[in-house]
């Protein structure tokens, strides 16, 4: 395994000694050359998750390791210099996450900038590079981001993630804000780097469809835990925890023919607040399933067979 | 068939700093009662812009209708002055919108604001729109309605908004209620009750709905008819059947082959669509979807291609459909072979 996290907990104190329970006690592994798909609804954590994995979060507590190393907690300047060389993150907007005030030339090339030892001219070679390996072309390295469109932004964000020749990399949402027909142009790119570089992926979305394509294994996650992980097919087709037979039920299919036989009742409520929460599951109350001891013990993850593991007490 | 909504020939552009946008360009299409019909196309393909046109939302100018017509109920309600525009809008069509949240006045309490559209349409006094507007939200299933409405905007979540918009949209009991992408900033198990919520409401009240989306799969669970849009025209239009089981416009075709069908073989890979749509500063004189289609020919860049009539409901505009063509399915054999 490249990625394992124990535990990880990131937890934000909101004033008013409130605290708010974004990642809780996360406990994943991710192997060489996977792609995990991490899904959950807006608010799951799934995205600061990603972020406390590569270091953008100080973790609040919880351990991180990657390729056999223990990450710090807190990471330095220093820690950022040495692991972004391994570790890289492509962002769900490609509207903001790109300096509209820098070229894409700047932006591309800024990480091995970072990283030295590198000429300018050297620089400019791997921009080139890495511009025409993503689809757009090496002309494009003058101009300014706000001259391409959504899909040529997010590839410009993969090249800059790319350039550093990264093993692992944390892909949030990198599609969301895409139209369909060039969401598949981004993911066949992903795809096709992670078979040709060796990658492996932590894809962060809640397009549960593309997920299951795109992924080897599924993690799913719901207020800041997880409910359920395994390969995708099988959590997919045949999910386990309440929670993700609601989500998949919940999912529509381009079929009118599947949609017209869905027996279906939308699950009720919402999900709640992460702000303070007690011991139980996080997802008792929406539970169809709960049972009384829903509501005081958390569950822990647990094996079921083979690589599928679920958090529910159903199954103990 | 009772129609309700009939659009003809429908053009709209912008006057801009770098030229005119042409963003709908001749679109036509009708609505029957009790109805959904979706018109679904990628962003900047004029969707939102047709129905905003029907509804007098169009900022004129720079906004300006060059061409068509569009009567409801017989009477023609395009470039009607605010007055008369104020008649049928939220009386005889409702409408809800992609983002609820800055949609809806911040500084008013939710109650307030659907009790305002009964007092204004329909002469109700404060205390009786008041109280009607909670029965609204307690058939859009919001919990302790009465409490609720006394609440402002930033004490609901998204899908709670969402719901606000419909009561408010429901108000009047319109005969239209144009959905422009309800669900797109909403979870998919939130966004799968606010479905469920419209279909219940469409069985009840008999209402027909306009559904704009890009999504595929929220067109499969609600639509009865749908109608695809390419840089500003409706390049097919038919039965949901007809569009998702005989699709007959190569762009139909190829957002069907980018999505993933959840079928056991992972390894099908993605079609994507190379390419991106035309630039509607200088439409083209052929196709919209020329440049990117696989199956381009010389008169396609040339000559815009006549909408063809494939079954009595099921209509598609390319040149694929001309006598002279070659056909399609072995167009498809070809690429199969290739492919093998």
């Amino acid at each position: 395994m490249l990625v394992r996290t124990e535990k990880l907990k990131k937890h934000f104190t909101i004033g008013r000694g409130q605290t708010l329970h974004a990642v809780d006690g996360i406990s994943l592994t991710i192997d060489e050359n996977e792609i995990l798909g991490l899904v959950g609804e807006s608010g799951s954590g799934k995205s600061t998750f990603g972020k406390a994995l590569i270091g953008l979060h100080p973790k609040t507590s919880g351990e991180a390791y990657y390729d056999g190393e223990r990450l710090p907690k807190r990471f330095s300047t220093k820690d950022h210099l040495h692991y972004s060389k391994q570790m890289q993150m492509i962002f769900q907007d490609p509207y903001s996450s790109l300096n509209p005030r820098m070229t894409v030339l700047d932006i591309v090339g800024e990480g091995p900038g970072i990283q030295g030892q590198q000429s300018n001219s050297e620089i400019r070679d791997k921009v080139a590079f890495w511009l025409e390996r993503v689809g757009l072309s090496a002309d494009h390295m003058s101009r300014y981001p706000h001259e391409f469109s959504g899909g040529q932004r997010q590839r410009i964000g993969i090249a800059r993630a790319m350039i550093i020749e990264p093993r692992f990399v944390v892909c949030d949402e990198p599609i969301s804000a895409l139209d369909v027909s060039v969401q598949a142009q981004v993911i066949n790119l992903l795809d096709e780097l992670k078979q040709s570089m060796g990658l492996t992926l932590l894809f962060i979305a809640h397009d549960l469809s593309m997920v299951r394509y795109v992924s080897d294994r599924m993690a799913v996650m719901y207020l800041g835990s997880l409910a359920e992980v395994g390969p995708s097919n099988d959590v997919f087709f045949d999910p386990q925890h309440p929670y993700t037979q609601f989500l998949v039920e919940s999912n529509p299919e381009p079929d009118p023919n599947l949609e017209r036989r869905r027996a279906f009742k939308p699950i009720i409520g919402e999900i709640t607040s992460p702000v303070n929460v007690q011991a139980g599951c996080r997802f008792a109350d929406r539970c169809p399933k709960v049972i009384d001891r829903c509501r005081v013990e958390t569950p822990e993850l647990i094996t079921l067979s083979g690589a599928r593991q679920v958090a529910c007490h159903l199954f103990e | 068939m009772d129609t309700i909504l009939a659009v003809k020939d429908l053009a709209v552009e912008f006057a801009t700093y770098g030229g005119t946008v042409k963003a709908v360009r001749g679109v036509s299409f009708d609505v029957t009662r009790g109805e959904t019909l979706a018109i679904v196309g990628e962003s900047g393909c004029g969707k939102s812009v047709t129905v905003q046109s029907l509804m007098g939302l169009i900022p004129m100018p720079p906004g300006r209708i060059t061409n068509g017509t569009a009567t409801l109920n017989g009477k023609s309600i395009l470039n009607l002055p605010a007055a008369e525009a104020n008649k049928f809008r939220g009386v005889e069509i409702g409408m809800i919108f992609q983002d609820p949240m800055s949609s809806l006045n911040p500084t008013m309490t939710i109650g307030d604001q659907i009790a305002e559209t009964l007092k204004v349409h329909r002469g109700k006094t404060d205390q009786e729109a008041f109280k009607i507007a909670v029965e609204l939200l307690e058939r859009t299933h919001i919990p302790e309605a009465s409490k609720r409405a006394k609440q402002y905007p930033f004490e609901f979540s998204g899908g709670m908004l969402q719901r606000a918009m419909i009561a408010q949209s429901l108000a009047c009991n319109p005969a239209i209620l144009i959905a422009d992408e309800p669900t797109t900033a909403l979870d998919v198990t939130i966004q799968a009750q606010i479905l469920e919520l419209m279909l219940e409401l469409q069985r009840t009240e008999n209402m027909s709905i306009i559904l704009i989306t890009h999504d595929l799969a929220v067109v499969a669970r609600m639509a009865d008819r749908v109608a695809v849009m390419y840089a500003g025209q409706i390049i097919e239009s038919g039965t949901v059947d007809d569009i998702f089981y005989r699709s007959s416009h190569p762009y139909t075709l190829g957002l069907k082959q980018a999505m993933p069908s959840n079928t056991h073989d992972r390894d099908k890979s993605l079609s994507p669509i190379l390419g991106s749509p035309p630039d509607l500063f200088k439409p083209p004189v052929g196709c919209g979807y020329c440049a990117r289609c696989p199956y381009a020919m010389a008169v396609c860049a040339e000559h815009l291609p006549p909408t063809t009539k494939i079954s009595e409901s099921h209509e598609a505009r390319c040149w694929l459909h001309h006598a002279k063509a070659p056909n399609i399915e072995e167009l498809h054999q070809l690429e199969d072979q290739d492919a093998g």
